[in-house]
């Protein structure tokens, strides 16, 4: 179907976003180049000197640098693996009749209505404090110990807020999809004799494919600036096991205003998000394919 | 639905190119403190006074301040007319003369009255570059029912040793109340505010004169010890992501026996309204380790004019009024004497009506006094400041540290391997910033 | 509705769903609670779920307090505006990777998440300039056009998405009837993409209505949306969960309502769908 003319008018319509992106993208990124290769803090001004490459170097040699890799690639991870896997169970289910259908709509999208930092001081203080926390007292009145999240399980405690937040997106993304999938293929295949189980598993499931891919090809790019949660919860503590590439790079930039070093950190971070999108275009890539 | 969409779109460009030129406006930025939120109310008396002076807030919380205003000072992004900014950034920026020197805020203002340690933190060569609108320093707040109860009595200026063996007396954890609460949360103005300020008090320093860091020393090992083991045996769980408005929250449902923390918070825990243990609470000086040298420090905000302002007449008029004693008056009118702003001016200590309103009134002074930003410690050091080093670097080397402490305290690491990162960290960072060659 | 739904499926299905949409909610709902606490109440063990003395005083203290509804008017300009120009600009785009494909649409795709990557904070001094020397510093547009220019890579992906879903003989039918373009994206193309927008609207405008580092740091007062409004009440010295309680359950109360509306597109697309 793509002719010479909707090729050319394919094209045409293109080019504003296009053109707009790009603009967009080369001249912070050229005055991110630029800084990163000067010795430039902000709070000495007029002392800005060409010092090369010292930025990456010092950097990548950061030991928080290594720890922060892995702490982000293992926050990332473990969100896309519980958005996705709770979002595609809560998108079936909410595509099911029942009674009450927007108001429980409404409800599983609410946690991504609330800005970052509130969600993460309402679950650091009311929810996960092991003294007067919710989760405290339900643990006391079943006769447990309550746990101490962000001492014990730091990590995990952020991966749960951050996955929290997102699963709504994973949800709703999925659900819009869902809903355009032919019911009476679904019907067929269920007449047929096909159990629901592997009707979802050779007819929905391919259907999703593409969504699915979407979805995580999006929250990556967010995941891996996530830093709000982390800035108001553990200050990206204990030692530096809540340190993520994010926070080391809001730290020079903000904490320590050091803006050639947040420049190099920045490039840095391009760098690991391209590696990241092409590794994951490997694999959910072919469900992209156009 | 597009429509009004539409129309709202417009309306936003004309809105936005439609500014007002009737008038001064002095945009005021500051920290959304309860003292500030009462100046904020109390605008009308100054804009009556006024009249050709428009007053518009951003009030922020600290953190999201600090970083608005650093960025717009240092960019000259010329947003802000009055900024409000603490004694960290005082010198710093002072020295980079991105502040209008304050000497001249008219007769009434009696610069004098202001109490000599913080005048010395917001001063450069005797000469003031931000007005103090409150300060605090730190102090000790204890539960008068549970050391009664325990036979104990706290002394008016408590030793650490003291401190430690009635935290663990009174520490009863099946009724839920810990002997101790501290900060633990990682952060140059968190967990390392207070750690600083008690390594003083054990003769520990950052930094010795030729800016080499410290924490190699036995000084800042026995704090760190000292301070992991008593939190291990008495303070409340979670405490390594504790910071002052947890355990505020905790010393307020009556879950701490004792707790050390900024002087502000001294009407917190006595306000009926907010605390469960308004009546049952003391104060007592911060520990000391007998070296001479009180665990607390010293801290103010202050109100400051950005060079390159054009509005300078109007931002004076602004900082005079509000740091004035006829403000405090005002206050007090209002609100009663115990809500006036502390810490800046002897005459309020001076005030009978104020030290009858406010039972804290003269730990506080006292606490105040005997912190010293000019020789924070036994030894000498290099740099101003009681629990923070006035140098740009600070922020940043503070919080790596923090978080190897809070490590310590989560059990995550060891008191050697944290003060071994501590030191790597902090020498790496001077010497990138040239301290250290 | 076309499926078979004998009455204890619907039941089953009906119980399932609260008893996730509670869980998922709850955070949410301790929250609204919370802002009808005093402060000592908020966090008091064993926590207070219904019967306690509930009270507006937070509320009137945030009313007092600051301006809400000149901050959520910036909020709805700013994020009703960014996510708008960006649709405007996003639809032809998703169309014309969705119908008039080339070898490098893929890679433009990618290119264009990759716009995303390099972290706000990292070029918070460069854009911080830029706006200082365009004078965008404390404006509505400058903000719509920050985060209008942010959005747009997720926009046009998620439209994409949603019209690769569209099957294409649909509109050769409508070709061969002599449709133009034009015509083609209007009646025929947008009225089946319409639950794939609503929802794409929905979640761009929510991110754009919580973006919250480009709208502290590029405003001051003029400008200043929700999430700075929500920045005066977080974390102060001194006890604060239940008015940020209040301030924040202010701040979601507009999007809400902006949620209820593009369920009703989600569910009228489900409709259509299964009549045909």
């Amino acid at each position: 179907m793509a002719t010479q003319q909707t090729q050319t008018l394919g094209r045409l319509l293109l080019t504003p976003a296009v053109a707009l992106l790009f603009v967009w993208m080369i001249v912070p990124l050229g005055m991110t180049i630029y800084f990163s290769l000067l010795s430039y803090n902000l709070l000495n001004p007029g002392m800005e000197r060409f010092v090369g490459l010292e930025n990456y170097v010092y950097f990548l040699t950061d030991p928080a640098f290594l720890a922060s890799l892995r702490n982000t690639l293992v926050l990332v991870g473990s969100v896309l693996l519980i958005t996705v896997v709770v979002g595609t169970l809560v998108a079936l289910l909410l595509d099911q009749a029942f009674v009450g259908r927007s108001i429980v709509r409404l409800m599983v999208i609410a946690p991504f209505f609330v800005m970052p930092t509130v969600s993460a001081l309402v679950w650091k203080n009311l929810l996960m404090h092991p003294v007067s926390g919710m989760f405290a007292w339900i643990m006391t009145s079943i006769g447990l110990e309550p746990i101490d999240w962000f001492a014990q399980y730091p990590l995990f405690s952020i991966i749960l807020i951050v996955a929290w937040q997102w699963t709504p997106f994973a949800a709703l993304i999925l659900l819009t999809a869902l809903q355009s999938l032919d019911e009476e293929q679904r019907e067929a295949a269920l007449m047929d004799g096909a159990g629901a189980f592997s009707t979802f598993l050779y007819i929905t499931l391919p259907h999703l494919a593409r969504p699915i891919a979407v979805v995580i090809l999006i929250e990556t790019i967010f995941l891996l600036t996530v830093f709000a949660e982390i800035y108001v919860t553990t200050g990206g503590g204990p030692g530096l096991q809540t340190t993520n590439i994010a926070f080391l790079i809001y730290s020079q930039a903000l904490i320590q205003y050091d803006v050639g070093g947040a420049s190099a950190g920045g490039l840095v971070a391009v760098v690991i998000a391209n590696i990241l999108a092409i590794f994951l275009m490997r694999i959910v890539g072919r469900s992209l394919e156009v | 639905m597009r429509k009004a969409i539409g129309a709202l779109v417009g309306a936003s460009a004309l809105l936005a190119a439609a500014p007002s030129f009737a008038q001064t406006t002095l945009t005021i930025a500051t920290v959304n403190n309860g003292d500030m939120i009462r100046m904020q109310g109390l605008t009308s008396d100054f804009t009556a006074k006024n009249p050709g002076i428009n007053v518009k807030w951003v009030t922020l919380e600290e953190n999201v301040l600090r970083q608005r205003v650093t960025t717009d000072i240092a960019t000259k992004g010329g947003q802000f007319d009055v900024l409000t900014i603490g004694t960290y950034e005082v010198p710093i920026w002072a020295k980079q003369k991105w502040l209008l020197p304050l000497d001249d805020l008219g007769a009434a203002y009696d610069a004098k009255d202001i109490l000599p340690k913080i005048a010395d933190a917001v001063s450069v060569g005797g000469t003031l570059y931000a007005a103090p609108f409150y300060g605090e320093s730190s102090m000790m707040m204890y539960r008068t029912d549970l050391f009664e109860k325990a036979g104990l009595k706290m002394p008016e200026s408590p030793s650490w040793d003291f401190v430690f063996d009635a935290a663990r007396k009174l520490t009863d954890k099946s009724a839920g109340v810990y002997g101790i609460c501290l900060r633990g949360k990682a952060g140059w103005g968190e967990n390392m505010a207070f750690l600083t300020a008690m390594a003083n008090s054990y003769g520990a320093r950052w930094f010795d004169e030729k800016w080499q860091p410290q924490f190699n020393t036995p000084e800042w090992k026995a704090t760190l010890t000292d301070y992991v083991a008593i939190m291990k045996e008495a303070g409340p769980p979670g405490s390594s992501s504790n910071g002052f408005n947890e355990n505020l929250a905790l010393f307020n449902s009556g879950k701490c026996a004792m707790w050390i923390d900024a002087t502000v918070a001294a009407s917190f825990v006595s306000n009926p309204k907010e605390s469960k243990v308004a009546d049952k609470v003391g104060f007592a000086l911060a520990p000391n380790k007998g070296l001479g040298k009180n665990a607390n420090w010293l801290w103010a905000w202050n109100l400051a004019i950005p060079a390159g302002s054009k509005k300078v007449d109007a931002a004076k008029k602004f900082i005079a009024w509000a740091t004035s004693k006829g403000y405090t008056e005002l206050v007090a009118s209002k609100d009663g004497w115990a809500n006036v702003p502390p810490g800046t001016r002897t005459s309020l200590y001076q005030n009978e009506a104020y030290l009858s309103a406010a039972p804290f009134a003269k730990l506080t002074l006292a606490s105040i006094d005997s912190a010293d930003p000019n020789h924070p410690t036994v030894k000498p050091v290099p740099y101003v400041g009681v629990q923070y080093a006035a140098i740009p670097e600070f922020q940043g080397i503070g919080t790596q540290v923090g978080q190897q402490f809070s490590a310590a305290l989560s059990g995550a690491t060891t008191v050697d391997a944290a003060l071994t990162a501590a030191q790597a960290s902090t020498e790496r960072e001077m010497r990138r910033a040239g301290y250290l060659k | 509705m076309a499926r078979r739904d004998s009455a204890s499926r619907v039941f089953v299905s009906t119980l399932a769903a609260w008893v996730v949409g509670f869980l998922i909610f709850f955070p949410i709902l301790w929250m609204v609670l919370t802002s009808f606490k005093t402060e000592l109440e908020a966090f008091s063990t064993p926590p207070s779920f219904l019967f306690f003395h509930w009270t507006t005083e937070n509320y009137a203290t945030v009313q007092e307090r600051s301006d809400y509804v000149a901050h959520a008017m910036n909020s709805l300009i700013i994020a009703g505006g960014s996510t708008l120009i960006a649709l405007l600009i996003a639809v032809p785009a998703a169309w014309s990777m969705a119908f008039a494909p080339t070898k490098r649409t893929k890679d433009v795709l990618l290119w264009m998440l990759s716009t995303k990557m390099l972290p706000p904070v990292g070029v918070l001094v460069p854009i911080y300039l830029i706006f200082r020397d365009f004078g965008l510093l404390d404006t509505r547009s400058g903000l719509i056009l920050v985060l209008c220019l942010g959005n747009l890579p997720i926009v046009v992906w998620m439209l994409f998405t949603y019209f690769k879903e569209i099957p294409k003989d649909i509109l050769e039918a409508a070709r061969m009837d002599g449709a133009t373009v034009g015509k083609e994206l209007i009646y025929v193309l947008t009225p089946m993409a319409v639950p794939g927008i609503a929802s794409t609207l929905l979640l761009n405008f929510i991110l754009a209505w919580n973006e919250a580092f480009w709208t502290l740091n590029l405003t001051t007062s003029e400008a200043a949306p929700l999430t700075v409004f929500i920045a005066s009440y977080s974390s102060p010295e001194g006890l604060f969960w239940a008015k940020l309680s209040a301030a924040s359950t202010l701040a979601i109360a507009p999007i809400l309502v902006l949620g209820w509306f593009s369920q009703r597109q989600l569910v009228r697309g489900l409709t259509f769908g299964a009549v045909k």
